[in-house]
């Protein structure tokens, strides 16, 4: 495989005035899982932002399915096939649960068949029995696995996902092992930023460091779990 | 001398508990980090502290004055400043009219309608801008400054009103790597030499365990260690906290059900 | 009480509910999506009535039927659909990230241009609609009789309601509407293009609005005063239910329809004044409105808009300003009468334009609504000397002030508390309370007619005297606030408007002080207007509309918001060319209309952010004389 499906280089952002992104590298190719590993506030979720569009880089480059995508709007990256699972999830609470997934619905780019809700259904039971209720009153575990759905009633070929595992109890966070596995069996590339050093390792190929909003490690999983240096560095107190 | 006493400070929201019985004490002169994962209660219990929040019970003590549950502005009176995650400066305005307004509100004058603004209390501003190392550029305008000089200048304003404790979040956010450790060194100093004691929140750890002399480490609402750096270093329940021990059974399970 | 006129009056009251929500129902949908208030929503209601009187005769000689009657409403809804659709390609689009005092401002620059066409198209006569055919008579309800077309008017109200939800809840698009009327950002990054999304909001806005137009003729005569006159009852109407919600504006209208049915018979003169009252005590206990919900952070980090950098005269612009001040004060010799009377009211307009610029440029508190205290002061000043008391001229020039002083200070108290656009609608409300006063309380105000006779005191009744009485005062009050701005006061101020948290954090009141300071723009606004009133030598209502409160932001704006004097240069260019450009052209407001459109598209971040580019553009070679 030649070119990466997401290929981010030199990526730079800021709030303001108060920089946060130095320059991050990475890539993704087709059908991957990639972890993003870092403590809070090394930069992680911004990386996410900035790809999508939703924060204006202040330089670098984004590529996404060979096309330069940078300083496009959102929408525009979403159709080309790029999925986007926020940190705080967001979902439209005013909505119920099925209109929550429709407003995510989305015809798929390439031949694939499309998802529905009733696939996601079957992924995500505890979703099918409140279908029809409001999305207010679903608990942060039921939140997270309808704003993952939602997503991929996108159809998107790559999923930006941001930290899954978060707060939820341990019974819900295998769940969320489970639907990103699924995703990569479904050939969907997902771009995992994680502090949960045994949830990434759970689900992902390679893995990426970043600290101070720059990358520090660069490897497969294997290499950063028997890293005891990087993980003492980057990941833990 | 205690400065600072947090007893059994509780905080719930909608039912979920983001601060349960979080005690702690503060010396003067001390720098005390807070530090622990997302949502383990950190800023909750910072703005309990600063006046921003209330809390549901527990007790803060400043100086033997009780102080919570009281507005921003009591708190700010009875001896407290700030600074924000993401600084907040008045940006019209150079870099000592901002110190200059700190003077202004503390002296009372805020509501004069006569006086000329610009020569209020500029001298008491400039010996304050030359303690953090900003007197060069007291007249440049706030808005031109990279951000970690903002970063000095917020705390030379949260210095006017002479604190006897300072709250800072995540003081060095937003910063570049290099200006980080400068800001710590310059702000250890200052509480050193004026006896404040200065309470934090950081993601940074060179932030952490180079100047704290002591860290408090939060999970889900509680305080599950505090002490020294090189003890919480040591301490392995801190490091599993921070590797997500919570998810580590679950995941495995579902790697092996996903490869079977 | 008769029990069936209870009812009647309960059933009129409905009827009016019904239409007020049908209107207001497309404001807070538009609003819900695209953030923006829309003053031209009482130009798209003006639009349906208008096309309405022209469609539905030619369709009632095809066939006079009640469906030929309510099929020529409905092409006129969606006529006025596609208007709103050129409105929003044209110029919301481009307006969506600009700060809120120049959306507002655009939009109102759509309302003066759709004024003066409506008047070339229609004319300026009233256009009386035919009546619905088949519903002309009156149904009998307990013994009274009850027009059969305001039965109907009743019905549309919960149809259209029952129709929003089916398309809110059935259809893609309305799923749509609804979550981005929560979290846009997140439904683009979902892949939903916005911008197509915002145009069939715009379509479905002003449909609404057509609709409630259309559906007034049989009980209207469509006129060119319709537009502002709905648009701060829709503003009510929304606000008070919650900005973006649809069933709040429902609920809304049903309150206001029965406050204003059962009010009449308890204050029959004050009717307005119940309405906006009502508005006012629910922000205050709800600062949302009923079923809204606070607005998110837009995430724009913007710098405020307004005074940046407080600079000192350099001896140039010192000896420019002392030229011009000579220069106006050597006009009389010149002895003509009429240059004489334009630079009084210059002088006039230049305070209060200051006073305005207090509050905006260096407070952030944009009030849509400042013409109320000049009002305030010019009726204070003009009843005192007409009025029983016969009081003199210089009594009554004291009590100006103080009595727009003191309205600024009582409405002040509820505006303080709010931020934002909320603010703006609550200023706009309350100066239509003081314009509903002046127009309702006819025995003291005179109503509509306003009073005459508001001549200067004998001493100072020579144009000249009294143009040197207005330079004394007007320059004497232009200095004090002047020297306010630079003060520890105005300092806070500002502090308060670039950061209130920071301004918090050092101890600093922020509402406390944005308090006086409302109140001080108030006094200086209602010295301005105790001037104006024995300037003109009489007061009407006009002087505390909406309209003079637009021309005074276009004075700021004109002259720089960012700057401290820039407005008195705004006031003299902006009166003065009213004054040479108005009688020469019936379309003075098409033009100012298009220049405030102008303005905003050319300077899309607002005009310090104009100044901030072309400081950019100028590079760092000299980066002191931003701040010198």
């Amino acid at each position: 495989m030649a070119v990466p499906l997401l290929e981010v280089a030199g990526l730079r952002a800021a709030y303001g005035r108060a920089e946060v992104l130095f320059g991050a590298t990475l890539s993704l190719r087709r059908g991957e899982v990639v972890a993003l590993m870092g403590r809070n506030g090394a930069g992680k979720s911004t990386t996410l932002r900035a790809i999508m569009g939703l924060l204006a880089p202040t330089g670098g480059t984004v590529a996404f399915e060979g096309r330069a995508v940078t300083g496009w709007e959102p929408y525009r990256i979403a159709r080309l096939g790029l999925g986007y699972v926020p940190e705080e999830r967001r979902i439209f609470t005013d909505l119920t649960v099925y209109e929550n997934l429709e407003v995510g619905r989305k015809a798929p780019t390439d031949g694939r068949r499309p998802w529905t809700a009733e696939t996601l259904f079957s992924i995500f039971p505890n979703l099918a029995e409140m279908r029809g209720r409001r999305a207010s009153a679903m608990s942060g575990g039921e939140q997270q696995m309808l704003t993952i759905a939602r997503t991929l009633m996108g159809n998107p070929h790559a999923v930006l996902l941001d930290e899954p595992s978060e707060g939820l109890a341990p019974v819900i966070v295998e769940q969320m092992a489970e639907a990103v596995l699924r995703m990569k069996r479904e050939g969907i590339a997902v771009l995992l930023c994680e502090q949960n050093l045994y949830f990434a390792s759970a689900v992902s190929d390679r893995a990426y460091v970043i600290e101070k909003g720059a990358i520090r490690f660069e490897g497969t999983m294997a290499q950063l779990e028997a890293d005891e240096g990087v993980r003492e560095a980057y990941l833990t107190v | 001398m205690t400065l600072l006493v947090v007893d059994r400070l509780t905080k719930h929201f909608g039912g979920v508990a983001a601060a349960r019985d979080v005690s702690f004490t503060l010396a003067a002169g001390e720098m005390l980090a807070i530090i622990g994962p997302n949502g383990a209660g950190k800023s909750t219990t910072f703005n309990m502290v600063g006046g921003q929040l209330k809390p549901d019970s527990g007790t803060v003590t400043l100086a033997g004055a009780p102080i919570a549950g009281l507005p921003a502005r009591a708190i700010w009176r009875s001896g407290v400043g700030r600074t924000f995650q993401v600084a907040q400066t008045f940006v019209s305005m150079t870099v000592a009219e901002n110190v200059q307004m700190a003077l202004v509100s503390r002296f009372g004058r805020s509501r004069s309608l006569l006086a000329d603004a610009r020569a209020l209390y500029r001298d008491e501003a400039l010996v304050l801008l030359g303690e953090v190392g900003m007197r060069p550029g007291a007249d440049r305008p706030v808005s031109e400054l990279a951000y970690g000089d903002v970063k000095r200048v917020e705390l030379a304003v949260a210095l006017a009103s002479s604190p006897k404790l300072l709250l800072m979040d995540e003081p060095t956010a937003g910063m570049a790597p290099r200006e980080r450790s400068g800001l710590m060194a310059l702000t250890a100093r200052v509480a050193r030499q004026q006896g404040i004691g200065v309470l934090y929140t950081e993601h940074d750890m060179d932030a952490v365990f180079g100047h704290a002399d002591r860290v408090l480490v939060l999970v889900r609402g509680e305080v599950i260690a505090a002490g020294a750096p090189e003890e919480i270093r040591a301490n392995a329940l801190v490091k599993q906290v921070y590797l997500g021990e919570a998810g580590a059974r679950a995941a495995l399970e579902a790697r092996r059900k996903a490869v079977a | 009480m008769d029990p069936a006129f209870l009812v009647l009056q309960s059933l009129s009251g409905l009827a009016s509910a019904s239409s007020l929500f049908v209107i207001a129902s497309g404001l807070t949908i538009v609003f819900g999506v695209t953030r923006i208030v829309n003053f031209a929503h009482g130009s798209f209601y003006m639009l349906g009535a208008y096309i309405a009187v022209t469609v539905v005769p030619r369709l009632l000689d095809l066939s006079y039927s009640p469906a030929a009657f309510f099929l020529g409403v409905l092409i006129s809804a969606l006529v006025v659909g596609l208007i709103g659709v050129a409105v929003e390609v044209l110029l919301l689009r481009r307006i969506y990230r600009v700060p809120e005092l120049f959306q507002l401002l655009a939009t109102f620059g759509i309302v003066l241009v759709v004024e003066d066409l409506v008047l070339k198209v229609w004319g300026p006569v009233d256009l009386a609609g035919p009546r619905a055919p088949a519903l002309r008579h009156g149904v009998e309800i307990m013994g009274q009789r009850f027009p059969a077309y305001e039965l109907v008017l009743i019905g549309v109200g919960p149809l259209v309601l029952g129709l929003l939800w089916l398309l809110m809840h059935r259809t893609r698009f309305g799923v749509l509407i609804r979550a981005a009327t929560q979290d846009r950002d997140m439904v683009g990054a979902l892949g939903v293009n916005q911008a197509r999304l915002f145009t069939l909001t715009l379509f479905l806005g002003a449909s609404l609005a057509g609709l409630g137009g259309a559906l007034q003729i049989p009980r209207v005569p469509a006129n060119s005063h319709m537009d502002l006159a709905v648009i701060t009852d829709a503003f009510v109407v929304t606000v008070i239910g919650g900005m973006g919600s649809v069933p709040g504006a429902f609920l809304a209208a049903l309150l206001i329809g029965q406050l204003q049915a059962f009010g009449i018979l308890v204050f029959p003169k004050a009717t307005l004044v119940l309405v906006f009252a009502l508005m006012a005590v629910v922000l205050v206990v709800k600062p949302w409105g009923l079923l809204g919900r606070p607005e998110a952070g837009s995430g724009r980090v913007l710098p405020p808009e307004g005074i940046l950098a407080l600079r000192r005269f350099r001896p140039p612009e010192a000896a420019l300003a002392a030229v011009a001040v000579a220069a106006l004060l050597a006009l009389p010799l010149l002895g003509d009468a009429y240059k004489v009377k334009v630079a009084t009211e210059i002088l006039i307009f230049a305070l209060a334009a200051f006073s305005l610029q207090f509050l905006v440029g260096v407070g952030g508190l944009v009030s849509f609504g400042h013409a109320a205290y000049f009002g305030l002061g010019a009726y204070a000043a003009g009843l005192l000397v007409t009025g029983p008391l016969k009081a003199p001229m210089a009594l009554a020039l004291l009590a100006a002030p103080l009595a727009a002083g003191a309205g600024a200070a009582l409405f002040g108290f509820f505006i303080v508390r709010l931020s934002g656009i909320y603010l703006a609608m609550l200023t706009l409300a309350f100066a239509q309370i003081v314009y509903a006063v002046c127009f309702q309380w006819v025995e003291v105000t005179g109503g509509d007619n306003g009073v005459v006779g508001v001549w200067p005191a004998p001493w100072a009744a020579n144009r000249t005297v009294y143009f040197y009485l207005v330079a004394a005062v007007a320059l004497c009050a232009i200095l004090g606030l002047r020297r306010m701005i630079y003060a520890p006061f105005g300092y806070t101020l500002r502090a308060a408007r670039d950061s209130a948290t920071r301004a918090e954090a050092i101890g600093l009141g922020v509402r406390a002080h944005r308090w006086l300071a409302f109140t001080l723009a108030g006094a200086a606004a209602g010295l301005a207007g105790g001037l104006y009133a024995f300037q003109k030598g009489s007061i009407d209502p006009t002087l505390t509309a909406i309209p003079l409160s637009i021309d005074l932001l276009v004075m700021v704006l004109v002259g720089g918001i960012q700057t401290v004097m820039g407005p008195l240069v705004g006031a003299a260019f902006f009166h003065a060319l009213k004054d040479a450009v108005m009688p020469l052209t019936e379309f003075w407001r098409l033009l100012l209309g298009l220049a405030i459109i102008a303005t905003v598209l050319a300077f899309p971040r607002g005009l310090a952010g104009a100044a901030d580019a072309i400081r950019g553009r100028m590079g760092r070679a000299k980066p002191a004389a931003a701040s010198a």
